[in-house]
């Protein structure tokens, strides 16, 4: 009975959601990036009363939710890395610079520090492919990575 | 006095320090009693200038860059706001030669005008192409596109104006232009610049879009990768509701449009056109098999236009200025103008809008003007992660859809990603299996088995495991992979692979040449 007040919270937060998308032709992915934006990724819990209000399965709901890399199965970090690895940035070095982010930060790809100040993702593509290499942090755009930026980062995400 | 300065708010200038740079000099400017106005312009595309900060000047607009927060003061001592010299000086934005050598007829105004002020998009031609259009009967607006020769400047290259026509004679309650602007291929930033540097252009595309296939509904998918994009886009949209440009009628006419802005969510595959309407549905991004064609039976089953940014960012000054106006450059089956996108290990990385016709070579050494490091450029992929690589004994290859196809390669959206001598062909052959078995979307099995498959072999190749078979077998599995799979994503991953292979032969024997060295 302890939970009953958490999940109906959670009930609640995701109806108001769905109540805000569900007009739009083709709602589902629009209420996922909702609830995503809400909770800060898209709990279990969620998916059911979402197939529920569209009146899909729940299968389906589960299928698309995890087809999309966008959406997270648990909580990130406070702050989000983004390192690009696609093409582009790998003909300036992303590798290295890669590399290089992982040991400042001390975590891999899909990983969160254990402080919970950072999780680090690896992406293909932010179209900044003439300031490679590139990255965004927590929406804002890095091009031309280097030594100096990637020290930076870290302070900022240590903050 | 009151002047005006302009500063960038284009992403790839923003990831170069734009907005400190704006909000320094707004500093600055109120320190000195100076009364600056400053207006957050898309980008011209010179990538390795920005930020580019321009002032409005009696002469004209001159321009500075790169400038750097710490640059500000000093460029106010030099009184850049009269069009003082300074270390930065650039001069006049339009004699750079970057830009004097261009041909911008989709890029006209982007980097020059205030992205969302609609004013400043009708002083500088806009509207002209969609008023045209409400004054004509929707089949001779499809007869005017398809006579200006444009073709799909996604990557397939398909006559837009034949694709309108299907949309056209279809008949349908709800018909719908959806434009994919899933922009995922490395190397290419056009569809971005444009959205953020002029998004009037497209809103103004997809209404006359609307107007000749009796579409009433747009939508834009966008990645979620380009949140700035999605910004600005979603703005201009409102802005162009208020004036009337969308809504129940566009601009007085019988007709109505309207245009909303969808996200994606990180899935690359979305960019193929039926696994996007797949996604703007609300489904797994999977590929659907044609036919039936979008055009027949699109989203939700309706007949529907799905076109590229660039597609239809076109349309305007082919509704502006006529078919044989867009027609008249180019060469061959190859009409109008192609934004041409230069990165990757290169000096003069940016957007470069010519008529097609112009050599590889003159593009990589010319243009770009060689390799950012100063080595010597190796490799050039050109067409994103499903273009092939091109060594320099093909830089005489002409930029045009089928000099390239029958060089084994393709033109894709034209990002072409330049790579000095240290690249390692095997490396970047493995990756394009790579990011293949990690985008693809499951449905059919030479994309999705053949991809990890072939990321196995290359490895066992690079660790000397029978190279020769191995070799055969990558060959092998990529004929499977390109004749068998459902769309570009399995079908086009060979193109890096085998070029790679063909053209950089001794990067797939390493122990054949360390054996030699020894």
């Amino acid at each position: 009975m302890v939970m009953q007040p958490a999940s109906t919270e959670l009930a609640a937060r995701t109806a108001a959601v769905i109540s805000e998308m569900k007009n739009l032709e083709g709602p589902l992915i629009p209420i996922l990036h909702g609830v995503q934006e809400e909770f800060g990724y898209v709990p279990q819990e969620t998916l059911p009363i979402i197939a529920e209000a569209l009146n899909i399965s729940r299968a389906e709901v589960h299928g698309v939710f995890t087809f999309y890399h966008d959406f997270r199965h648990n909580p990130a970090g406070r702050h989000v890395l983004k390192v690009c690895q696609a093409e582009a940035c790998q003909s300036m070095g992303s590798d290295a610079i890669a590399a290089q982010i992982k040991q400042t930060l001390g975590i891999g790809f899909h990983e969160t520090s254990k402080d919970g100040a950072v999780t680090l993702e690896p992406i293909y593509c932010l179209g900044l492919c003439a300031c490679a290499p590139a990255a965004m942090l927590d929406g804002q755009v890095i091009g031309r990575l280097d030594a100096d930026k990637i020290e930076e980062i870290a302070e900022e995400v240590r903050k | 006095m009151s002047v005006t300065i302009y500063v960038p708010g284009d992403s790839g200038a923003l990831s170069l320090g734009a907005e400190k740079v704006a909000k320094a000099i707004a500093k600055e400017a109120a320190e000195r009693g100076v009364d600056a106005k400053i207006v957050r312009n898309g980008s011209r595309g010179l990538y390795w200038l920005e930020p580019m900060v321009e002032v409005v000047t009696d002469a004209g607009r001159t321009a500075y860059g790169p400038v750097s927060t710490k640059d500000v003061a000093s460029l106010f001592d030099a009184g850049f706001i009269t069009g003082g010299q300074h270390k930065l000086s650039l001069g006049d934005p339009e004699k750079l030669p970057y830009v004097a050598k261009q041909t911008r007829l989709t890029f006209a105004r982007c980097g020059i005008t205030d992205p969302l002020s609609l004013e400043d998009y009708e002083a500088h031609g806009g509207l002209t192409g969609l008023r045209n259009a409400v004054k004509m009967a929707p089949a001779d607006v499809v007869k005017q596109v398809t006579e200006s020769g444009l073709r799909g400047r996604g990557g397939a290259g398909f006559p837009t104006g034949i694709k309108w026509k299907t949309v056209l004679d279809t008949p349908g309650e709800q018909k719908y232009i959806v434009c994919n602007a899933d922009e995922g291929d490395s190397a290419t930033f056009a569809d971005r610049m444009i959205m953020e540097g002029d998004p009037f252009v497209l809103i103004e595309g997809m209404a006359i879009a609307g107007l000749a296939t009796h579409a009433t509904k747009g939508y834009v998918y966008i990645r979620s990768e380009y949140p700035h994009a999605i910004a600005v886009m979603t703005k201009a949209v409102e802005v162009a509701k208020k004036a009337g440009i969308l809504g129940k009628s566009v601009l007085g006419s019988s007709q109505g449009f309207d245009i909303e802005i969808r996200s994606g969510a990180g899935a690359y595959v979305c960019g193929e056109e039926t696994s996007l309407l797949n996604s703007l549905e609300g489904k797994r991004g999977v590929v659907r098999a044609k036919p039936p064609l979008p055009a027949i039976q699109g989203l939700f089953g309706k007949p529907t236009v799905i076109n590229n940014v660039i597609s239809l960012a076109s349309v305007p000054i082919v509704m502006d200025k006529g078919a044989q106006y867009y027609k008249d450059f180019g060469m061959g089956r190859s009409r109008g103008t192609i934004p041409i996108q230069i990165a990757g290990n290169v000096k003069h990385g940016g957007l470069f809008e010519v008529a097609f016709g112009l050599t590889l070579g003159e593009i990589v050494d010319e243009i770009g003007g060689g390799t950012a490091s100063g080595r010597p450029v190796k490799a050039v992929q050109v067409g994103g992660p499903l273009g092939a690589y091109f060594p320099r004994a093909l830089f005489d290859t002409p930029f045009d859809y089928e000099a390239f196809a029958a060089k084994d390669g393709l033109i894709g959206h034209a990002g072409i990603t330049v790579f000095d001598d240290s690249a390692d062909m095997l490396k970047q052959a493995r990756f394009a299996m790579e990011f293949c078995a990690i985008e693809s979307c499951g449905k059919c099995t030479p994309c999705r088995i053949g991809s990890t498959r072939g990321v196995e072999t290359l490895d066992k190749l690079a660790q000397n495991i029978e190279p020769e078979k191995q070799l055969a077998l990558v060959t092998d599995l990529c004929n499977t992979m390109k004749f068998g799979s459902l769309c570009a994503l399995g079908g086009f991953t060979p193109y890096p692979v085998m070029s790679a292979i063909n053209h950089f032969p001794e990067d797939f024997r390493p122990a054949a040449v360390a054996q030699a060295a020894e």
